[in-house]
């Protein structure tokens, strides 16, 4: 009796984009998993050779408009390298508030619209919403609280318009940001509500060990700047960036994966910067963290949904004592002198580390670029879960386990447009000698 | 239509924007979900109904053999289709391959060029199929969305304004940016719909909108050449999101050949 079943599930959704995801199994063994991304490739890095390096910012956002700020952050760090500049003082907070209002928004879109609903058994939030219209709704209001502060400060929430290599082209009014506080206190307590609440929900079992990569600061919770750090000791400055990390651009897929040159693959976002960077949390976050049953560090990625609702409510602490403290700068940006040279950046996107590198020639005119997006980076890692999940769970019905699964790669609030977008699953269970051999 | 009108949402060669400022209608999308049945949308919900489809929402540009033979199939099963963002609208930033030589492209960006299919070319819905209503913007703005999928559910034409930025601009009571500060500015020939933001800003207009109701391309670049904007930097200006829409593009082909000759 042959041992030959197939499970599809045609488009992998709540996911930012499009890919697929092909599993086979022989005689109850997995003999390949294999993620890939069909987002069609759209050349970021080619056509911005030749532009001007004031375009980096708003052309590099296009990448993804779900962290638009992220790409524009790295990108104007990068420039600003390349040109041996900095912005400091109330500039560099401002920047760190508009990173608080895209993190609040990202992840309260994917910690209520796209994760919650799978360990709720629901198909989406919108069907959510027929059962448990209050939290849903809490949801949409945190999202709306984030998207308030990008809007306010950047002019609208997806592409905001208002960032600039040197700063920003207008600083906001003291009583502009003030304008937001009541909305911010609501969503503070909103975003403390949310951990207790996701902090019940059922987790399948998973301990990951792997290498986990994020910034480091020596005295905040890693936003725009730090040093690159793992948890098996490396330790760098963004500049020696390539030196430590590799892209490959693996068959049947149009993204690139990183690796660590040394050690292979790795892990960014939520989780690592979490586990790597708890004592930089806010005294509250850490606390609420801790009650919610959390660690110092997260190595179960089902948790990650847990990690995201803390960093909501560190988004939100953050954002209301840069308001509290904000004096308007004189000048809304640093004077920008071209010069000849190679910058680098690297900021925390919702979804990870965010690493721009540009050339540009003394025109100011850009020679080279590369982005390498966080989903690229755990491409190799989120594999690896679905092969441990797998292994676990080979007895569960094929409905059910393509759930599983998916729920697995949704654990990284994977954004594919940014590596290349959604999925096409199949389990193709065979048995070896049931002499299907196609596959 | 049917009883409970359905929607579905669609996405080609894009960055996802446009779609997700559905959800971003934070205070509208319940309602919006209680109207019509959402019977296709990858991004919000794993739950895909059959077609056919009262009204599509088409995001993004067509880049591969694959997507053309898709947006085909998705018309076949679409009522009232529409598209949304400057990529399904005029084939989007990366339409700048239009110009260039794509496998030259492939071979910056990938290390193993024959796994990328790809088109020569980026190139809006409309070139493909037949399109209903296009929504400009990149990215859209979320209450023109809501007015093109009220509009359809009511069975009227969309409300949406072709004329040029500059009106909301003045009547915002923005100082004019290009007459006040001398900033380089692309409102005159910019479709309204933004809401002028980036003279609020203080900066000039990118044409994120695309081109305007009869745009006078030609009389602005005279201009802004005559306040002494480079030939490089005027076409860098009119080839961005919207770059491949006919004004922008035969305004950006002309400097270049004027530029040569």
């Amino acid at each position: 009796m042959p041992d030959a079943r197939t499970i599809a599930v045609d488009y992998l959704a709540r996911v930012e984009g499009e890919g697929s995801l092909r599993v086979s199994v022989v005689d109850g063994t997995i003999e390949d998993v294999e993620f890939s991304i069909f987002e069609p490739p759209r050349f970021f890095e080619a056509f911005l050779r030749g532009r001007p390096f004031a375009d980096a910012p708003d052309i590099t956002a296009r990448i993804c408009g779900i962290c638009p700020v992220a790409y524009q952050m790295s990108a104007s760090h990068a420039i600003e390298d390349a040109f041996g500049m900095r912005v400091d003082g109330p500039l560099r907070l401002l920047r760190r508030l508009l990173y608080c209002g895209e993190w609040i928004e990202s992840h309260a879109l994917h910690v209520y619209m796209l994760h919650a609903p799978d360990f709720l058994g629901y198909e989406s939030a919108i069907h959510m919403a027929r059962d448990q219209r209050d939290v849903v709704q809490r949801g949409l209001r945190l999202k709306k609280a984030g998207n308030a502060v990008v809007g306010v400060l950047g002019g609208r929430e997806v592409h905001p318009v208002n960032v600039r290599v040197g700063g920003f082209y207008r600083v906001p009014s003291r009583h502009e940001l003030q304008r937001l506080v009541p909305e911010l206190e609501w969503a503070r307590a909103a975003a403390a509500d949310t951990i207790e609440w996701v902090s019940t929900f059922p987790f399948p079992d998973l301990d990951q060990d792997v290498e986990l990569v994020a910034l480091r600061h020596r005295d905040e919770y890693p936003f725009n700047e730090g040093r690159i750090v793992s948890n098996r000791g490396l330790d760098i400055a963004v500049a020696e960036y390539d030196e430590h990390f590799v892209e490959e651009h693996v068959e049947r897929s149009n993204a690139l994966h990183s690796r660590v040159r040394e050690r292979g693959s790795y892990l960014v976002g939520p989780a690592a910067r979490y586990s790597l960077n708890f004592d930089r949390l806010a005294p509250d976050a850490r606390r609420l963290a801790l009650g919610a049953g959390l660690g110092e560090s997260c190595t179960n990625p089902f948790r990650s949904i847990v990690v995201r609702a803390v960093e909501i409510f560190q988004a939100v602490d953050e954002a209301l004592r840069i308001i509290a403290a904000y004096e308007p700068p004189p000048e809304p940006f640093v004077p920008v002198e071209p010069r000849a040279g190679v910058g680098r950046g690297a900021t925390e996107a919702p979804r990870g580390l965010l690493y721009h590198r540009y050339a540009v020639d003394d025109g100011g005119r850009i020679v080279d670029a590369q982005i390498v997006p966080p989903t690229a980076q755990n491409q190799a890692t989120i594999e690896q879960d679905l092969r441990a999940v797998l292994e676990a769970n080979l007895a569960m019905a094929d409905d059910e386990l393509g759930w599983l699964l998916e729920q697995t790669i949704r654990n990284y609030d994977p954004c594919i447009s940014c590596a290349t977008h959604f999925l096409d699953l199949q389990v193709d269970r065979r048995s070896s000698t049931a002499g299907g051999s196609d596959g | 239509m049917t009883a409970i009108p359905t929607l579905a949402v669609f996405k080609f060669a894009s960055c996802d924007g446009c779609q997700l400022s559905l959800l971003d209608c934070e205070d509208e999308l319940l309602a919006v979900a209680d109207m019509v049945q959402i019977a296709n949308f990858p991004e919000a919900s794993r739950e895909v109904a059959p077609g056919p489809y009262d009204i599509v929402l088409v995001e993004g540009s067509i880049t591969t053999r694959h997507d053309a033979e898709r947006i085909r199939e998705v018309r076949r099963q679409t009522d009232v289709l529409v598209t949304i963002g400057a990529c399904a609208t005029a084939g989007g930033i990366q339409a700048l391959r239009n110009w260039s030589d794509v496998d030259g492209f492939v071979q910056q960006v990938y290390a193993h060029p024959d796994y990328i299919d790809t088109l020569a070319t980026s190139t809006p819905i409309a070139d493909h199929v037949p399109v209903d209503f296009e929504l400009r913007g990149c990215p859209v703005n979320k209450y023109q969305l809501l007015e093109v999928i009220a509009a359809y559910l009511h069975h009227r034409r969309p409300n949406v304004s072709r004329h040029s930025v500059c009106l909301p601009c003045k009547r915002k009571g923005n100082v004019c940016v290009a007459v006040a500060h001398g900033t380089a500015c692309l409102g005159p020939v910019t479709q309204a719909g933004c809401g002028a933001i980036c003279p609020s800003y203080h900066r000039g207009c990118y044409a994120c909108f695309g081109p305007a109701e009869s745009p006078n391309v030609g009389s602005l670049v005279d201009h802004l050449r005559g306040e002494g904007v480079e030939p490089g930097d005027l076409v860098a200006m009119l080839r961005g999101f919207n770059a491949w829409a006919e004004p922008f593009r035969s305004a950006s082909d002309r400097i270049e050949e004027g530029s040569r000759a």
